[in-house]
Protein backbone atom coordinates (compact mmCIF):
# COMPACT_ATOMS: atom_id res chain seq x y z
CA UNK A 1 0.00 0.00 0.00
CA UNK A 2 3.06 2.25 0.90
CA UNK A 3 3.80 3.51 -2.55
CA UNK A 4 6.59 5.96 -2.68
CA UNK A 5 6.59 8.61 -5.72
CA UNK A 6 9.78 9.49 -6.88
CA UNK A 7 8.28 12.68 -7.70
CA UNK A 8 7.59 13.54 -4.14
CA UNK A 9 9.62 12.51 -1.31
CA UNK A 10 6.87 13.63 1.47
CA UNK A 11 4.60 11.33 -0.48
CA UNK A 12 1.43 10.67 1.89
CA UNK A 13 1.95 6.54 2.90
CA UNK A 14 -1.65 6.00 2.52
CA UNK A 15 -2.59 7.56 -0.50
CA UNK A 16 -2.14 4.74 -3.11
CA UNK A 17 -0.58 5.53 -6.62
CA UNK A 18 -3.78 6.09 -8.88
CA UNK A 19 -5.58 8.54 -6.66
CA UNK A 20 -4.36 12.26 -7.53
CA UNK A 21 -4.98 13.33 -3.86
CA UNK A 22 -6.11 11.88 -0.71
CA UNK A 23 -9.38 13.43 -1.08
CA UNK A 24 -10.39 11.68 -4.00
CA UNK A 25 -9.01 8.39 -2.61
CA UNK A 26 -11.85 9.27 0.54
CA UNK A 27 -14.40 9.70 -1.82
CA UNK A 28 -13.89 6.43 -3.85
CA UNK A 29 -14.03 4.34 -0.96
CA UNK A 30 -16.97 6.11 0.44
CA UNK A 31 -18.95 5.54 -2.75
CA UNK A 32 -17.56 1.71 -2.69
CA UNK A 33 -18.85 1.41 0.75
CA UNK A 34 -21.83 3.14 0.22
CA UNK A 35 -22.83 0.61 -3.00
CA UNK A 36 -22.34 -2.30 -0.17
CA UNK A 37 -24.18 -0.76 2.12
CA UNK A 38 -26.83 -0.55 -0.64
CA UNK A 39 -26.32 -4.45 -1.09
CA UNK A 40 -26.96 -5.25 2.48
CA UNK A 41 -30.21 -3.39 2.02
CA UNK A 42 -31.11 -5.70 -0.79
CA UNK A 43 -30.69 -8.50 1.24
CA UNK A 44 -31.99 -7.35 4.53
CA UNK A 45 -35.40 -6.42 1.89
CA UNK A 46 -36.14 -10.44 1.14
CA UNK A 47 -36.49 -10.77 4.92
CA UNK A 48 -38.88 -7.60 5.23
CA UNK A 49 -40.94 -9.06 2.33
CA UNK A 50 -41.02 -12.29 3.63
CA UNK A 51 -42.46 -10.73 6.67
CA UNK A 52 -44.70 -8.31 5.55
CA UNK A 53 -46.32 -11.28 3.94
CA UNK A 54 -46.93 -13.43 6.71
CA UNK A 55 -48.12 -10.84 8.37
CA UNK A 56 -50.85 -9.24 5.49
CA UNK A 57 -51.93 -13.37 5.97
CA UNK A 58 -51.78 -14.18 9.32
CA UNK A 59 -52.09 -11.07 11.21
CA UNK A 60 -53.38 -13.29 14.25
CA UNK A 61 -49.67 -15.00 14.51
CA UNK A 62 -47.80 -12.15 15.22
CA UNK A 63 -50.20 -10.70 17.23
CA UNK A 64 -50.23 -14.16 19.03
CA UNK A 65 -46.37 -14.71 19.40
CA UNK A 66 -45.17 -11.21 19.66
CA UNK A 67 -46.18 -11.90 23.42
CA UNK A 68 -43.34 -14.23 24.13
CA UNK A 69 -40.64 -11.41 23.47
CA UNK A 70 -39.65 -9.07 26.01
CA UNK A 71 -40.01 -5.60 25.47
CA UNK A 72 -38.11 -4.38 27.93
CA UNK A 73 -35.12 -6.67 26.84
CA UNK A 74 -35.46 -5.22 23.58
CA UNK A 75 -35.98 -1.59 24.87
CA UNK A 76 -32.78 -1.95 26.06
CA UNK A 77 -31.02 -3.16 23.03
CA UNK A 78 -32.18 -0.56 20.82
CA UNK A 79 -30.81 2.11 23.92
CA UNK A 80 -27.83 0.08 23.54
CA UNK A 81 -27.16 -0.28 19.56
CA UNK A 82 -28.35 3.72 19.42
CA UNK A 83 -25.29 4.67 22.12
CA UNK A 84 -22.70 2.58 19.85
CA UNK A 85 -24.16 4.56 17.03
CA UNK A 86 -23.23 7.85 19.28
CA UNK A 87 -19.49 6.34 20.54
CA UNK A 88 -19.15 5.47 16.74
CA UNK A 89 -19.88 8.66 15.26
CA UNK A 90 -17.99 10.21 18.20
CA UNK A 91 -15.17 8.30 17.39
CA UNK A 92 -15.03 9.26 13.72
CA UNK A 93 -15.26 12.99 14.74
CA UNK A 94 -12.09 12.74 17.04
CA UNK A 95 -9.88 10.65 14.21
CA UNK A 96 -11.24 13.37 11.87
CA UNK A 97 -9.62 16.13 14.72
CA UNK A 98 -6.66 13.57 15.61
CA UNK A 99 -7.51 13.49 19.01
CA UNK A 100 -5.72 9.91 19.88
CA UNK A 101 -7.03 8.77 23.00
CA UNK A 102 -10.27 9.74 22.51
CA UNK A 103 -10.51 7.69 19.48
CA UNK A 104 -9.04 4.99 20.87
CA UNK A 105 -11.31 5.16 23.99
CA UNK A 106 -14.82 5.40 21.95
CA UNK A 107 -14.31 2.87 19.32
CA UNK A 108 -13.37 0.10 22.96
CA UNK A 109 -16.86 1.54 23.70
CA UNK A 110 -18.24 0.56 20.85
CA UNK A 111 -16.65 -2.66 20.91
CA UNK A 112 -18.07 -2.81 24.53
CA UNK A 113 -21.49 -1.84 23.17
CA UNK A 114 -21.52 -4.44 20.93
CA UNK A 115 -20.99 -7.14 23.51
CA UNK A 116 -23.73 -5.90 25.75
CA UNK A 117 -26.36 -6.42 22.66
CA UNK A 118 -25.26 -9.73 22.29
CA UNK A 119 -25.16 -10.81 25.51
CA UNK A 120 -28.66 -9.68 26.13
CA UNK A 121 -29.64 -11.14 22.64
CA UNK A 122 -27.89 -14.70 24.74
CA UNK A 123 -30.55 -13.84 26.97
CA UNK A 124 -33.64 -13.73 24.82
CA UNK A 125 -32.70 -16.43 22.54
CA UNK A 126 -31.67 -18.78 25.41
CA UNK A 127 -35.05 -18.64 27.08
CA UNK A 128 -36.81 -19.04 23.59
CA UNK A 129 -34.51 -22.19 23.53
CA UNK A 130 -36.05 -23.67 26.29
CA UNK A 131 -39.30 -22.72 26.25
CA UNK A 132 -39.71 -24.34 23.06
CA UNK A 133 -40.32 -21.37 21.09
CA UNK A 134 -38.45 -22.20 17.81
CA UNK A 135 -39.23 -22.68 13.95
CA UNK A 136 -40.70 -25.22 11.64
CA UNK A 137 -41.02 -29.05 13.49
CA UNK A 138 -38.54 -27.55 16.62
CA UNK A 139 -41.26 -25.63 18.06
CA UNK A 140 -42.61 -27.91 20.83
CA UNK A 141 -44.50 -24.94 23.20
CA UNK A 142 -46.90 -26.55 24.93
CA UNK A 143 -50.61 -24.31 24.51
CA UNK A 144 -50.38 -22.08 27.62
CA UNK A 145 -53.07 -23.22 30.31
CA UNK A 146 -57.03 -22.88 29.80
CA UNK A 147 -56.66 -22.30 26.08
CA UNK A 148 -57.19 -24.44 23.33
CA UNK A 149 -55.91 -24.66 19.59
CA UNK A 150 -57.92 -23.27 16.89
CA UNK A 151 -59.81 -25.33 14.71
CA UNK A 152 -58.56 -25.64 10.84
CA UNK A 153 -60.05 -23.77 8.85
CA UNK A 154 -63.20 -24.41 6.89
CA UNK A 155 -62.54 -25.95 3.51
CA UNK A 156 -64.81 -24.74 0.71
CA UNK A 157 -64.68 -27.38 -2.47
CA UNK A 158 -61.91 -26.99 -4.78
CA UNK A 159 -62.80 -25.12 -8.05
CA UNK A 160 -63.92 -27.24 -11.05
CA UNK A 161 -61.10 -27.11 -13.95
CA UNK A 162 -61.49 -25.09 -16.72
CA UNK A 163 -62.61 -27.03 -20.22
CA UNK A 164 -60.80 -29.94 -18.55
CA UNK A 165 -57.16 -27.93 -19.02
CA UNK A 166 -56.68 -27.71 -15.31
CA UNK A 167 -58.63 -30.33 -14.36
CA UNK A 168 -57.01 -32.18 -10.97
CA UNK A 169 -56.44 -35.91 -10.15
CA UNK A 170 -57.29 -35.10 -6.56
CA UNK A 171 -60.63 -35.13 -5.43
CA UNK A 172 -62.28 -31.78 -4.29
CA UNK A 173 -61.32 -31.59 -0.98
CA UNK A 174 -64.50 -30.67 1.03
CA UNK A 175 -63.13 -32.57 3.83
CA UNK A 176 -63.65 -29.85 6.37
CA UNK A 177 -66.18 -29.86 8.94
CA UNK A 178 -69.93 -29.80 7.77
CA UNK A 179 -71.70 -27.05 8.72
CA UNK A 180 -69.27 -25.07 10.30
CA UNK A 181 -70.84 -21.09 11.21
CA UNK A 182 -68.10 -18.47 10.31
CA UNK A 183 -66.28 -17.75 12.76
CA UNK A 184 -65.98 -14.50 12.63
CA UNK A 185 -69.55 -13.96 12.92
CA UNK A 186 -70.00 -16.15 16.04
CA UNK A 187 -67.28 -15.32 18.89
CA UNK A 188 -66.30 -19.00 19.98
CA UNK A 189 -67.27 -19.75 23.27
CA UNK A 190 -65.28 -21.64 25.91
CA UNK A 191 -61.79 -21.00 26.49
CA UNK A 192 -59.84 -18.54 24.47
CA UNK A 193 -58.11 -20.41 20.79
CA UNK A 194 -54.90 -19.66 20.05
CA UNK A 195 -53.70 -19.14 16.77
CA UNK A 196 -52.47 -22.49 14.58
CA UNK A 197 -48.45 -22.15 12.74
CA UNK A 198 -47.33 -20.21 15.03
CA UNK A 199 -44.19 -21.43 14.61
CA UNK A 200 -43.55 -19.36 11.42
CA UNK A 201 -43.32 -16.21 13.46
CA UNK A 202 -39.92 -17.50 15.36
CA UNK A 203 -39.10 -18.37 11.90
CA UNK A 204 -39.19 -14.89 10.75
CA UNK A 205 -37.84 -13.75 14.42
CA UNK A 206 -35.23 -16.20 14.46
CA UNK A 207 -33.72 -15.31 10.66
CA UNK A 208 -34.28 -11.89 10.95
CA UNK A 209 -32.52 -11.44 14.00
CA UNK A 210 -30.03 -13.88 13.67
CA UNK A 211 -28.95 -12.05 10.53
CA UNK A 212 -28.87 -9.10 12.13
CA UNK A 213 -26.50 -10.75 14.99
CA UNK A 214 -24.32 -12.05 12.73
CA UNK A 215 -23.68 -8.35 11.06
CA UNK A 216 -23.23 -7.17 14.99
CA UNK A 217 -20.23 -9.57 14.86
CA UNK A 218 -19.16 -8.25 11.83
CA UNK A 219 -19.15 -5.16 12.65
CA UNK A 220 -17.34 -5.59 16.12
CA UNK A 221 -13.99 -7.64 14.36
CA UNK A 222 -13.87 -5.09 12.12
CA UNK A 223 -13.94 -2.52 14.57
CA UNK A 224 -11.19 -4.60 16.62
CA UNK A 225 -9.04 -4.70 13.62
CA UNK A 226 -9.84 -0.45 13.22
CA UNK A 227 -9.06 -0.42 17.04
CA UNK A 228 -5.54 -2.20 16.62
CA UNK A 229 -4.36 0.45 14.41
CA UNK A 230 -5.79 3.47 15.87
CA UNK A 231 -3.80 2.23 18.92
CA UNK A 232 -0.50 2.01 16.55
CA UNK A 233 -1.87 5.74 15.36
CA UNK A 234 -2.42 5.08 12.15
CA UNK A 235 -5.21 7.51 11.77
CA UNK A 236 -5.84 11.69 11.74
CA UNK A 237 -7.20 14.19 10.38
CA UNK A 238 -5.60 13.62 6.91
CA UNK A 239 -6.00 9.62 7.50
CA UNK A 240 -9.29 8.51 8.84
CA UNK A 241 -11.06 6.73 5.72
CA UNK A 242 -11.20 3.13 7.24
CA UNK A 243 -12.79 4.76 10.56
CA UNK A 244 -15.09 6.55 8.74
CA UNK A 245 -16.35 3.08 6.41
CA UNK A 246 -16.46 1.41 9.35
CA UNK A 247 -18.72 3.28 11.32
CA UNK A 248 -20.95 3.72 7.87
CA UNK A 249 -21.41 -0.30 8.64
CA UNK A 250 -21.64 -0.03 12.30
CA UNK A 251 -24.61 3.00 11.59
CA UNK A 252 -26.06 0.49 9.24
CA UNK A 253 -26.59 -2.36 11.64
CA UNK A 254 -28.12 0.00 14.00
CA UNK A 255 -30.58 0.99 10.83
CA UNK A 256 -31.66 -2.53 10.99
CA UNK A 257 -32.52 -2.73 14.24
CA UNK A 258 -33.82 0.21 14.41
CA UNK A 259 -36.72 -1.61 11.94
CA UNK A 260 -36.93 -4.82 13.57
CA UNK A 261 -37.35 -3.70 16.90
CA UNK A 262 -41.28 -2.42 16.72
CA UNK A 263 -41.94 -4.78 13.76
CA UNK A 264 -41.02 -7.42 16.24
CA UNK A 265 -41.21 -6.46 19.48
CA UNK A 266 -44.11 -3.45 19.48
CA UNK A 267 -46.90 -5.67 17.45
CA UNK A 268 -50.17 -3.88 18.41
CA UNK B 1 -13.29 17.59 -9.27
CA UNK B 2 -12.46 21.26 -9.00
CA UNK B 3 -13.78 20.93 -5.62
CA UNK B 4 -10.86 18.57 -4.85
CA UNK B 5 -7.52 21.25 -5.40
CA UNK B 6 -4.31 20.68 -3.75
CA UNK B 7 -5.33 23.34 -1.62
CA UNK B 8 -7.66 21.51 0.28
CA UNK B 9 -5.20 18.44 0.11
CA UNK B 10 -5.25 16.49 3.45
CA UNK B 11 -8.23 18.02 4.84
CA UNK B 12 -11.59 16.26 3.50
CA UNK B 13 -14.65 15.03 4.97
CA UNK B 14 -17.06 17.07 7.08
CA UNK B 15 -16.28 17.14 11.30
CA UNK B 16 -19.86 16.94 12.65
CA UNK B 17 -19.99 19.29 15.40
CA UNK B 18 -20.40 17.58 19.12
CA UNK B 19 -23.47 19.31 19.73
CA UNK B 20 -24.75 17.88 16.72
CA UNK B 21 -24.12 14.57 17.57
CA UNK B 22 -25.53 14.81 21.13
CA UNK B 23 -28.84 16.57 20.08
CA UNK B 24 -29.20 13.62 17.65
CA UNK B 25 -28.56 11.17 19.71
CA UNK B 26 -31.18 12.47 22.31
CA UNK B 27 -33.85 12.96 19.56
CA UNK B 28 -33.06 8.94 18.89
CA UNK B 29 -33.27 8.03 22.56
CA UNK B 30 -36.92 10.00 23.14
CA UNK B 31 -38.31 8.83 20.00
CA UNK B 32 -37.46 5.01 21.04
CA UNK B 33 -39.42 6.37 24.73
CA UNK B 34 -41.95 7.65 22.22
CA UNK B 35 -42.46 4.11 19.74
CA UNK B 36 -43.00 1.95 23.00
CA UNK B 37 -45.88 4.33 24.57
CA UNK B 38 -47.59 4.37 21.08
CA UNK B 39 -48.32 0.79 21.81
CA UNK B 40 -49.65 1.65 24.90
CA UNK B 41 -52.40 3.79 23.05
CA UNK B 42 -54.94 1.71 20.52
CA UNK B 43 -54.78 3.23 16.84
CA UNK B 44 -56.32 -0.03 15.16
CA UNK B 45 -54.72 -0.48 12.26
CA UNK B 46 -52.61 2.70 12.20
CA UNK B 47 -50.20 1.58 14.96
CA UNK B 48 -48.21 0.10 12.22
CA UNK B 49 -48.27 2.97 10.67
CA UNK B 50 -47.11 4.98 13.73
CA UNK B 51 -44.74 2.63 14.56
CA UNK B 52 -42.91 3.03 10.76
CA UNK B 53 -43.21 6.74 11.08
CA UNK B 54 -41.09 6.87 13.98
CA UNK B 55 -38.72 4.06 12.91
CA UNK B 56 -38.15 6.20 9.47
CA UNK B 57 -37.67 9.61 11.32
CA UNK B 58 -34.90 8.15 13.67
CA UNK B 59 -33.38 6.18 10.63
CA UNK B 60 -33.38 9.41 8.53
CA UNK B 61 -31.70 11.25 11.74
CA UNK B 62 -28.64 8.24 11.87
CA UNK B 63 -28.43 8.26 7.67
CA UNK B 64 -28.20 12.75 8.00
CA UNK B 65 -25.88 13.03 10.69
CA UNK B 66 -24.39 9.88 12.06
CA UNK B 67 -23.65 8.68 8.64
CA UNK B 68 -22.73 12.29 7.45
CA UNK B 69 -25.65 12.06 4.38
CA UNK B 70 -26.54 15.68 5.06
CA UNK B 71 -22.76 16.58 4.52
CA UNK B 72 -22.15 13.98 1.81
CA UNK B 73 -21.98 13.91 -2.01
CA UNK B 74 -25.53 13.72 -3.51
CA UNK B 75 -24.84 10.22 -5.64
CA UNK B 76 -24.26 8.66 -1.94
CA UNK B 77 -27.99 9.62 -1.41
CA UNK B 78 -28.87 8.14 -4.68
CA UNK B 79 -27.34 4.99 -4.20
CA UNK B 80 -28.57 4.54 -0.75
CA UNK B 81 -32.24 5.58 -1.59
CA UNK B 82 -32.15 3.46 -4.68
CA UNK B 83 -31.90 0.47 -2.30
CA UNK B 84 -34.61 1.72 -1.11
CA UNK B 85 -36.95 2.14 -3.80
CA UNK B 86 -35.82 -0.88 -5.17
CA UNK B 87 -36.96 -3.34 -1.56
CA UNK B 88 -40.41 -1.06 -1.88
CA UNK B 89 -41.36 -2.06 -4.78
CA UNK B 90 -40.26 -5.61 -4.27
CA UNK B 91 -42.44 -5.80 -1.03
CA UNK B 92 -45.50 -3.77 -2.90
CA UNK B 93 -45.92 -6.03 -5.87
CA UNK B 94 -44.86 -9.46 -3.77
CA UNK B 95 -47.88 -8.28 -1.27
CA UNK B 96 -50.23 -7.12 -4.49
CA UNK B 97 -49.22 -10.90 -5.81
CA UNK B 98 -50.03 -13.14 -2.62
CA UNK B 99 -53.10 -10.64 -2.27
CA UNK B 100 -54.66 -11.70 -5.28
CA UNK B 101 -53.97 -15.35 -5.05
CA UNK B 102 -55.08 -15.33 -1.35
CA UNK B 103 -59.01 -16.73 -2.45
CA UNK B 104 -57.58 -19.05 -4.20
CA UNK B 105 -55.70 -20.49 -1.47
CA UNK B 106 -57.17 -23.52 -0.26
CA UNK B 107 -55.87 -25.99 2.23
CA UNK B 108 -55.63 -29.26 1.21
CA UNK B 109 -55.74 -28.61 -2.33
CA UNK B 110 -53.15 -28.35 -4.92
CA UNK B 111 -54.19 -28.94 -9.06
CA UNK B 112 -52.44 -31.78 -10.51
CA UNK B 113 -49.38 -31.03 -12.43
CA UNK B 114 -49.76 -31.51 -16.31
CA UNK B 115 -48.09 -34.92 -17.74
CA UNK B 116 -48.68 -37.29 -14.38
Amino acid sequence: MSHTSPHDAAHDPHLAHHFPDAATQFEAGKLGMWIFLATEILLFGGLFCAYAVYRAHHPEIFIYAHQFLDKVLGGINTAVLIISSLTMAWAVRAAQLGHQRALVRLLTATIALGFVFLGIKYVEYEHKWKEGLLPGTRFTHPLPEGTTASPPAPVEPAPVGVAGEEATTIPPAARGPAGLADPAAAPPAGPPRVPRNVQIFFGIYFTMTGLHALHVIAGMITLMWILRRARRGEFGPRYFTPVDLAGLYWHLVDLIWIYLFPLLYLIH
Amino acid sequence: MTAYTHATHGAHGHVVPATVLLAVWGALMALTVLTVAATWVDLGAMNLVVALAIATVKAALVVLYFMHMRYDRPFHAIVFVGSLAFVALFVIFALLDTAAYRPEMIPDYAPAMKGR
